[in-house]
C-alpha cells in the first residue's frame, strides 16, 4: 500500500509541529496548551491507526516506504518503513503517548515546556521505530535522550537530578557502542552502505569476527535500553523519580527499542552473532526473571516494585529472543512487548493515581483501601492479575508462547534453563498478591486515608483503553499474531542463514 | 614577476587593519562601534574575496610559496567567521575598556591576517612568519585589560609560552631544512620520501631486508615539530597554559583564540604531516611513524582534557578543558591521513566553531551584565531568559556531540575516518570521552533549567551579541540536520593532498 503523500514522515514529525506550535502560546494558558499537545497527539495516534488499517499483513515486504537522498558524504539516505515487526510498536507508541499526555494534564510547573519536551520525545521515539537507516536511526534514537533527561530532571521525585543525568549517561555509553558498531559494518560493506535492508542482505557475508564483534556491540547499546541484568541498574532511578507519565512512557515504551533493536538489527543482519550467544543472551534472561522477581518481592515502595516487574518481565522477552529458531518465541517476543507495554503502563499510571492522593507509595502506610476506592481497587488487582500472566489476560499469552517457543528451541540440551524461568512465575504471583494484599486488603486506617478519592474520570478514560485491550488481547490474540506473522517468518528464515 | 593575485585577500584584510587602526586616531572616541563595524564588514568582503581569486599560487621559481587552494578556502571561512563572531560580540567588552579600544579590532584582524598566511603556507619561513603575526597581536590582545591581573598574568604567560613553543618548532624546522636542504613543503616531501626509499632499506643477516627509519634527528625533528604545533592547538601535555589564559583574557578573545587560532594551527599541522610527511604516517616505519606518536596524544588529551574539565567550577576554564578534549578529537582527523581525516577535521572546526563561538559569547553576555563567571550562577537562567538558556543548552549539546546538532556530525565524520583507517581503539575511547564529557555539558545545562534561584537578570543581547548568537544558534542546528553542502566542500579540500 503506498499514499500520495508520505505518511510516514507526517506521523514522525506532527509531534514536532505541535511542539514548535507550543512555542508560541502564552505560557500562562495552560488549559490551551494541554489540548494542544492532546490534539496533535491525537492525531498521530489516528495517522498510525490508519497505518495499521491499510498495512498488508500477507507480507514480509517493508511498506509505506519513503527513500531520498540525505547526506550522500556519508551514505545515509532519509528511508523509512514498517513491516509486522514496527507497525504494532507504532500503535503502541502512539496510543501510550495520548494517554501519557493526558494523564499529565494535572503537571503544574512549568506546562509549556514539559508538553514541547513530551512531543519532542514522542517524534523520537515514532522515528526509531520507522527508521531504516542507520544513521537516521542512531539521530532518533539519541534525540529522544535530551528531552528525557528535561522530563525527569524538571518534573521529577525527590532525587531526579541523578535519575535524570544517570539515565541520559548509561544510554549513551549504550549507544557508542552502537555507533562504532554501525561504523564497522559500513566500512566492512561494498559497496559502503548504512540502509538496515541491505545490510541484512549481506550481513551473513561478513567474517565470523566482524559479525561477533557488532553483535557483541549491538548486544551492549539494546540490553542497556532494555534493561537487560546486569545493565538494568539505571532503570529503578529513572522510573522511580521520574514523573508518572515518563514513568509511563519509559516502560510501554523506551524499553521496548531495546528488544526492538535486536528484532530489527543485531538479529537478522548478524546471524551468526545469534547463534554463537544464544545461550548467553538466554541465561540472561532467566537471570533477569528472577533477579528481578526476587528484588521486587522486597520492595516497599510500590513504584520501585513496578519498576522492578519491569525487568522481570523484559527477562521473558530476552529468553525468547534466544530461541532464535522458533517463530512462537519470535511471536512470543513481539507479544510480550505489547502486553507489557500496556500492562505496565497502566500499573504506572494507577500507582501515580494513588500518590498523587496520598503523597506517598510505601505499601506498608497502607491497607485496606479496596473499600474505600473500589473503582480504583478493581483496575488495580486487574492489571495485577494481567501481570502475573492470569489467563484472559494478554499477559498469560505472551508468556505461553515464550515458553512453548523457548522449549521448542533449547529441549535438546539447556532445556533447564528454561524450565528455571518458570520459576519466575511463581515469584511474580508472589510479589503481585502480596502487594494486594498488603494495600488494599486487611485493615483500613480511616484516620489516616479518610480523605482519599476514587480514581477520577479522566484516570478511568486513560486507563480504560488499557484494560480493554489488555482483556480482549488475552482472550483473542489472533490479529495481533497474524499481524506479525509474515514479518516474523522472514526474521527466523534470515537467523537460519 | 610574481603573480601577487592570490594574496589580494589577506592584502585588503591588512590594509584594512590599518584603516581601522587609522579610524580610532580620527575619529571620536566615544564609542567603539565605529570601528567595530567597518571591521565586520572588511571580514565579510575578505571573505568574498577569498572565494573569487582562489585556486591560484604564488610561486618562487617553480615552487609553490603560497596556495590559494580549496583546503586554504576552506579554513579561511572558518578563521573569518571566527573573527567575525569575536567581533560582533566584544561590544560590550571594547566598551567598557578605557584605553585603546580601536587597536583592539585592529589587533584582531592581523591576528587574522597570520591566521590566513599560515594556512596558505607552502614554505618553511613564510608559515613561522605566518605563525608570529597571529600570535603576536593575541598576546596584547589577551592582556588588553590591564588593570585586571588576570588578564596581565595570563598575557605573560602566553607570551612565554608562546615564545618558546615558536623556537622549539623553529627548531624542528632547522632539522627538518638540515635534511633536505630546502624549505619548500613539496620538495620536502619528495626528498624525505626519496631518502626514504633509498636509505630506509639495509639488509641484514638473512639476506632480507628490514625497515629503519631516517635516523636519530629526523624523529627529534618529528617530535620538536609536533611539539611546537600542539603547543598551539593545547593538546596535553603542552596545554598548561591554556586555561589560565581563557581564563583572564577577555571573553571574546579567549573564543577567538579557541576557534581561530586553533584551527590555523590545525591547518598548519594537516599540510605539514598529512600534506609533507605524508610518507611517515603509518606504522610501515618504526621510530618515524608520526601517527603513533599523535595517538598517543591525541589520547591522553581527550582524557586529560575532559576528566579535568568536571571538576571545574569556573565556565571559562571549563570551556577551557574542553576545548583542550575537543582538540584530542580533531587530532584523530589528522592521524586518520586520508582523504576523509581531513575532510573530517575541516568540518569539525567548522561545527566546532559555531558551538563554541556561540558559548563564548553566552558567558560573556552574562560576565557584562552580572559580573559572574562561575557555572552556578547560570541558575535559574532558564526563567529569566529562556531563549539565551536553550541556546547555550543546544550550543553545550552540541559540544557534546548529541543528534542532531553539527557537533554530532562533526564527531561521526571524524570517527569514520578513524575506523576507515583502522583507529578502532582511539574511536572507542574519543566515544567513551565523548559520555564523560556529557557530564560536564550537561552540569551547566542542569544548573539552567533544574536549579532554583532567585536570579533576577534578564539577558537582552545587544544587536551585534544578538547576531552572533542568532548565527551560531541556526549553524549549530543547520549543520547538524542537512550537512551535505559543507560535508561536500570539506571533502574537495582533500584533493589538495597526494593521498
Amino acid at each position: 500500500m503506498t499514499y500520495s503523500y508520505p505518511i510516514l514522515t507526517y506521523t514522525i514529525f506532527l509531534p514536532l509541529i505541535g511542539a514548535v506550535l507550543l512555542l508560541f502560546i502564552d505560557k500562562e494558558k495552560h488549559n490551551a496548551i494541554r489540548w494542544t499537545s492532546a490534539f496533535f497527539s491525537f492525531i498521530t495516534l489516528i495517522m498510525t491507526l490508519v497505518i495499521l488499517k491499510d498495512f498488508d499483513w500477507t507480507t514480509a515486504q517493508m511498506q509505506f516506504m519513503e527513500t531520498h537522498s540525505w547526506i550522500p558524504a556519508i551514505g545515509s539516505n532519509y528511508i523509512l518503513g514498517v513491516d509486522g515487526i514496527s507497525v504494532p510498536m507504532l500503535v503502541l507508541t502512539s496510543l501510550i503517548s495520548l494517554i501519557a499526555i493526558v494523564i499529565s494534564f494535572n503537571i503544574t510547573k512549568r506546562v509549556k515546556e514539559y508538553f514541547v519536551f513530551f512531543l519532542l520525545l514522542e517524534c523520537g521515539m515514532i522515528g526509531v521505530f520507522a527508521a531504516l537507516d542507520f544513521f537516521l536511526f542512531y539521530v532518533f534514537w539519541e534525540i529522544m535522550l535530551v528531552p528525557m533527561y528535561f522530563l525527569i530532571g524538571i518534573w521529577g521525585g525527590p532525587q531526579r537530578e541523578y535519575a535524570a543525568i544517570k539515565f541520559f549517561l548509561y544510554t549513551l555509553f549504550g549507544s557508542i557502542f552502537m555507533l562504532v558498531a554501525i561504523l564497522i559494518l559500513y566500512f566492512t560493506s561494498e559497496p559502503h552502505t548504512l540502509s538496515m535492508m541491505e545490510l541484512i542482505q549481506i550481513g551473513p557475508s561478513f567474517s565470523h569476527n566482524i559479525q561477533i564483534m557488532a553483535f557483541a556491540f549491538f548486544f551492549i547499546a539494546f540490553a542497556i535500553k532494555v534493561p537487560v541484568w546486569p545493565f538494568h541498574t539505571w532503570l529503578p532511578d529513572a522510573h522511580v523519580q521520574a514523573p508518572t507519565a515518563i514513568s509511563i512512557i519509559l516502560a510501554a515504551v523506551l524499553l521496548k527499542m531495546g528488544t526492538y533493536g535486536m528484532l530489527r538489527i543485531s538479529w537478522p543482519m548478524l546471524p551468526e552473532g545469534i547463534q554463537y550467544f544464544s545461550v548467553p543472551i538466554a541465561i540472561l534472561g532467566v537471570i533477569a526473571i528472577i533477579y528481578g522477581a526476587l528484588v521486587s518481592l522486597a520492595q516497599k515502595d510500590l513504584k520501585k516494585l513496578v519498576a522492578y516487574s519491569s525487568v522481570s518481565h523484559m527477562g521473558y522477552c530476552m529468553l525468547a529472543l534466544a530461541a532464535y529458531t522458533s517463530v512462537t518465541a519470535m511471536a512470543g517476543c513481539m507479544f510480550q512487548m505489547i502486553s507489557h507495554g500496556l500492562i505496565t503502563g497502566a500499573l504506572f499510571l494507577l500507582v501515580g493515581v494513588l500518590y498523587d492522593r496520598a503523597h506517598t507509595r510505601e505499601i506498608a502506610a497502607f491497607g485496606g483501601i479496596g473499600k474505600k476506592l473500589p473503582v480504583y481497587t478493581a483496575l488495580m488487582v486487574m492489571f495485577g492479575m494481567a501481570s502475573l500472566g492470569l489467563p484472559g489476560m494478554s499477559g498469560f499469552i505472551s508468556e505461553f508462547m515464550v515458553f512453548v517457543g523457548s522449549f521448542d528451541h533449547f529441549w535438546a540440551e539447556y532445556w533447564y534453563i528454561v524450565a528455571l524461568a518458570i520459576l519466575g512465575v511463581v515469584l511474580t504471583a508472589a510479589y503481585i498478591l502480596r502487594m494486594i494484599q498488603n494495600v488494599f486488603l486487611g485493615e483500613f486506617d480511616e484516620e489516616r486515608w479518610g480523605h482519599l478519592t476514587d480514581i477520577n474520570i479522566r484516570e478511568t478514560l486513560c486507563v480504560a483503553p488499557l484494560a480493554v485491550l489488555t482483556i480482549i488481547f488475552g482472550i483473542y490474540p489472533d490479529p495481533v499474531i497474524k499481524l506479525m506473522e509474515a514479518s516474523l517468518n522472514n526474521l527466523v528464515t534470515l537467523m537460519a542463514r | 614577476m610574481i603573480n601577487i593575485t592570490p594574496l589580494i585577500p589577506e592584502l585588503f584584510l591588512l590594509v584594512m587593519a590599518i584603516v581601522v587602526l587609522m579610524l580610532d586616531l580620527f575619529s571620536s572616541r566615544r564609542t567603539v562601534v565605529v570601528p567595530a563595524y567597518v571591521s565586520m564588514a572588511a571580514v565579510i568582503i575578505t571573505g568574498f574575496l577569498v572565494f573569487k581569486f582562489g585556486g591560484d599560487a604564488v610561486r618562487w621559481g617553480s615552487n609553490a610559496i603560497f596556495v590559494a587552494d580549496s583546503f586554504s578556502q576552506f579554513f579561511k571561512v572558518i578563521i573569518l567567521g571566527a573573527a567575525f563572531l569575536a567581533i560582533g560580540s566584544s561590544f560590550g567588552t571594547a566598551d567598557r575598556m578605557t584605553h585603546h579600544r580601536g587597536e583592539f579590532f585592529a589587533l584582531l584582524l592581523f591576528s587574522t591576517v597570520g591566521m590566513m598566511f599560515l594556512v596558505s603556507a607552502k614554505e618553511l619561513i613564510l608559515l613561522y612568519v605566518g605563525l608570529e603575526l597571529t600570535t603576536i597581536p593575541l598576546f596584547v590582545l589577551v592582556a588588553y585589560q590591564k588593570t585586571n591581573r588576570a588578564s596581565s598574568e595570563a598575557g605573560l604567560k602566553y607570551l612565554i609560552i608562546g615564545a618558546a613553543s615558536s623556537a622549539i618548532l623553529l627548531y624542528g624546522l632547522s632539522l627538518l631544512y638540515g635534511y633536505t636542504g630546502t624549505t619548500y613543503l613539496n620538495e620536502i616531501a619528495q626528498k624525505t620520501a626519496v631518502y626514504f626509499l633509498s636509505h630506509g632499506f639495509i639488509p641484514n643477516a638473512e639476506g632480507t631486508t628490514d625497515l629503519v627509519g631516517m635516523g636519530p634527528a629526523f624523529s627529534v625533528a618529528l617530535m620538536m615539530i609536533i611539539a611546537g604545533l600542539t603547543f598551539k592547538l593545547a593538546i596535553v601535555p603542552f596545554h598548561m597554559w591554556a586555561p589560565d589564559v581563557y581564563e583572564g583574557a577577555p571573553t571574546p578573545i579567549t573564543a577567538f583564540l579557541s576557534v581561530g587560532s586553533k584551527a590555523a594551527g590545525l591547518a598548519a599541522i594537516i599540510r605539514i604531516f598529512d600534506g609533507m610527511l605524508y610518507a611517515f604516517s603509518h606504522d610501515t616505519m618504526p621510530n618515524d611513524s608520526w601517527g603513533t606518536m599523535m595517538a598517543v596524544l591525541a589520547a591522553v588529551t581527550m582524557v586529560a582534557g575532559n576528566i579535568i574539565a568536571i571538576r571545574q567550577t569556573n565556565i571559562k576554564r571549563m570551556l577551557a578543558y574542553s576545548s583542550i578534549a575537543q582538540a584530542g578529537y580533531i587530532l584523530i582527523g589528522v592521524i586518520a591521513a586520508s582523504k576523509l581525516g581531513v575532510a573530517s577535521c575541516g568540518f569539525y572546526m567548522f561545527a566546532y566553531m559555531f558551538a563554541n563561538m556561540g558559548a563564548f559569547a553566552i558567558v560573556g553576555l552574562y560576565a557584562e551584565k552580572t559580573g559572574k563567571k562561575n557555572i552556578s550562577d547560570f541558575a535559574g537562567l532558564s526563567k529569566t531568559s529562556p531563549i539565551i538558556a536553550a541556546l547555550m543548552t543546544m550550543f553545550m549539546l552540541s559540544l557534546a556531540g548529541i543528534p542532531p546538532l553539527a557537533g554530532f556530525m562533526a564527531k561521526y565524520y571524524i570517527f569514520a575516518a578513524a575506523i576507515e583507517a583502522g583507529y578502532t581503539w582511539l574511536v572507542i575511547l574519543a566515544l567513551l570521552m565523548s559520555v564523560v564529557s556529557l557530564y560536564y555539558y550537561a552540569n551547566v545545562v542542569r544548573i539552567m533549567y533544574m536549579v532554583d534561584s532567585d536570579n533576577k537578570h534578564h539577558i537582552i543581547p545587544s544587536f551585534p551579541a544578538g547576531l552572533v548568537l542568532a548565527l551560531t544558534g541556526i549553524g549549530v542546528l543547520l549543520f547538524g540536520i542537512l550537512p551535505q553542502s559543507i560535508l561536500d566542500m570539506a571533502y574537495k579540500t582533500a584533493s589538495s593532498f597526494i593521498f
